[in-house]
């Protein structure tokens, strides 16, 4: 029970220290960028196919499901819809990227720290913490949102495609359907999820990286709870959150 | 010069300094020599910085440093450069950008003020035109060398090197004693180096201090420590036969 609290110690004083006077505005800058390419860009072809892939399955689960007559065609498109902008984009994507961003930025990090990189950076007189750690949080509070939004699109897309491709049902049926009592609030609340998740995969993986001991074993082990415990704390707070905004 | 007085740090029931007080002069190689885990390195950290001593003072030219605040701390260490034992480069930067990072950081020079700077000390390392290349792509030897571009990129006023030649071929190990040597005197800075290579400590040693059990066993200069009658220092210095047959021609 006291490692928890010393762990939460912990990573509340390396976020102070990230959010604490950074050096030289010009070079975060420069860092920033890097961090979006690395953090965003590159998370693009998986995130497209996952979410054009899981769109097309919704439709063909929701149409299989649904022959009974009572329930009109718009079903499909309206199911693919909110399954899609209400969990799917937001907080399984948000896992996905927690495996590959989170191991990413824990192992970076990691390696810099066995091979007395960040030692060599505290010896400079730079904030090792803000150096590392700020360009990652802010990069990816900046370009989550995007990857989530065309994963947003391109599951709706995937779904229409398959109605389309299939004749599950009519592709006017399904715009229909995901146009049917639309809640624009819907993106603000996934939006909200977005950020904090990109919040809580950037800090966590940056902390099990920042403070990894030893040799590259070590490394590879910091990785993985990185991974770990960003899932956990993106499931956790998906629960709180839907709890919170939605009900 | 730096000044430690009465400097303990364990880590649980390992003890590792007790009480260690020496003076470090300016313009002088000064050594740290002794076994492995012994607490060199142990000792280097505490006197930058990256480790919190239990107990004791370090004074750089008579400033108290660990009594600094952050910020203090900081406008110190811009004067400290500092070889790690594995180089520490930063992998994800060229040669020329290691070498330029703490200028970018922390000086407004213009882009070609500091590559004029990068290029002069990777000329006084020997390793001209190496700009672009990834340390990576370097041989250990060179990583050395830029490590000590990097640290004294900075002009700092201390230097620090943790054991500059361990894993490099004799004459390699030669080149990088000499360079510390005369990086000291030119540079007119206060160097301490930590080795177990004897050959370097009678080389480049001015002042020399052996740790033993955590603690400052001896010291003394590298004549001296050649005709001590210290048990424990000449277990140490005469370890390999080539030492020995030379104290018996020495004598
Ligand atoms: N961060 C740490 N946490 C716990 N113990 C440590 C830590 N760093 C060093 N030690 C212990 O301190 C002792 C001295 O280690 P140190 O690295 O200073 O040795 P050294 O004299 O530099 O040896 P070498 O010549 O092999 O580099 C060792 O017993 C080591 O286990
Ligand atoms: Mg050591």
């Amino acid at each position: 029970m006291g490692e928890i609290y010393y762990h939460i110690g912990r990573y509340s004083m390396l976020i102070f220290r990230v959010f604490s006077k950074p050096e030289k505005f010009s070079i975060y800058r420069k860092n920033f960028v890097q961090e979006i390419d690395k953090i965003g860009l590159s998370s693009i072809g998986i995130v497209s196919l996952m979410s054009t892939f899981i769109g097309v399955v919704i439709a063909l689960q929701t149409a299989s499901n649904i022959d009974s007559p009572l329930l009109p065609a718009y079903t499909v498109g309206f199911t693919v819809r909110q399954s899609i902008i209400l969990e799917f984009s937001p907080t399984i994507i948000a896992l996905i990227l927690a495996g590959k961003v989170g191991s990413n930025i824990a192992s970076e990090i990691g390696t810099m720290r066995v091979t007395e990189q960040i030692d060599a950076l505290d010896i400079m007189g730079v904030n090792s913490a803000a150096y590392l750690i700020l360009p990652k949080i802010l990069a990816a509070i900046f370009i989550f949102p995007f990857l989530i939004i065309i994963s947003m699109f391109l599951g709706i897309f995937g779904g229409m495609l398959i109605s389309w491709i299939t004749g599950i049902v009519t592709v006017n049926d399904y715009i229909y359907g995901i146009q049917y009592d639309f809640k624009p609030f819907s993106i603000v609340y996934a939006m909200i999820k977005t950020v904090v998740f990109a919040f809580v995969i950037t800090t966590i993986s940056s902390y099990f990286g920042y403070f990894s001991k030893g040799s590259a074993l070590e490394v590879g082990r910091s990785s993985t709870a990185a991974v770990v415990y960003s899932s956990v704390f993106i499931l956790l707070l998906n629960l709180i959150l839907t709890q919170l905004i939605l009900i | 010069m730096i000044e430690i007085k009465n400097l303990s740090k364990s880590f649980g029931d390992n003890h590792v300094l007790k009480n260690i007080s020496v003076k470090f002069q300016r313009g002088k190689v000064n050594m740290i020599i002794g076994q492995s885990g012994s607490g060199k390195s142990v000792l280097a950290k505490c006197v930058v910085g990256l480790l919190k001593p239990d107990s004791g003072e370090v004074e750089y030219d008579n400033q108290d440093f660990i009594a600094m605040d952050l910020d203090e701390k900081i406008e110190v260490r811009k004067n400290i450069g500092m070889l790690f034992q594995g180089g520490a480069l930063f992998d994800s930067m060229t040669v020329e950008e290691n070498i330029m990072f703490p200028l970018t950081m922390f000086t407004d020079m213009k882009k070609s003020e500091m590559r004029d700077r990068a290029n002069e000390c990777l000329e006084r390392v020997n390793l001209a035109g190496k700009n672009d290349l990834y340390p990576a792509e370097t041989s250990g030897g060179m990583q050395k060398r830029i490590a000590i571009a990097r640290a004294i990129s900075m002009k700092p006023k201390y230097l620090f090197c943790d054991e500059p030649n361990s894993g490099l071929d004799p004459q390699t190990s030669i080149v990088i004693d000499n360079l510390i040597r005369d990086i000291t005197e030119e540079m007119d800075i206060t160097t301490v180096v930590i080795s177990h290579d004897m050959n370097s400590v009678i080389e480049i040693g001015d002042y020399i201090m052996f740790i033993y059990k955590g603690e400052n066993w001896w010291e003394g200069t590298s004549k001296e420590i050649l005709s001590t009658k210290n048990q424990e220092i000449n277990d140490f210095v005469y370890a390999s036969e080539f030492m020995k047959t030379l104290k018996d021609k020495l004598a």
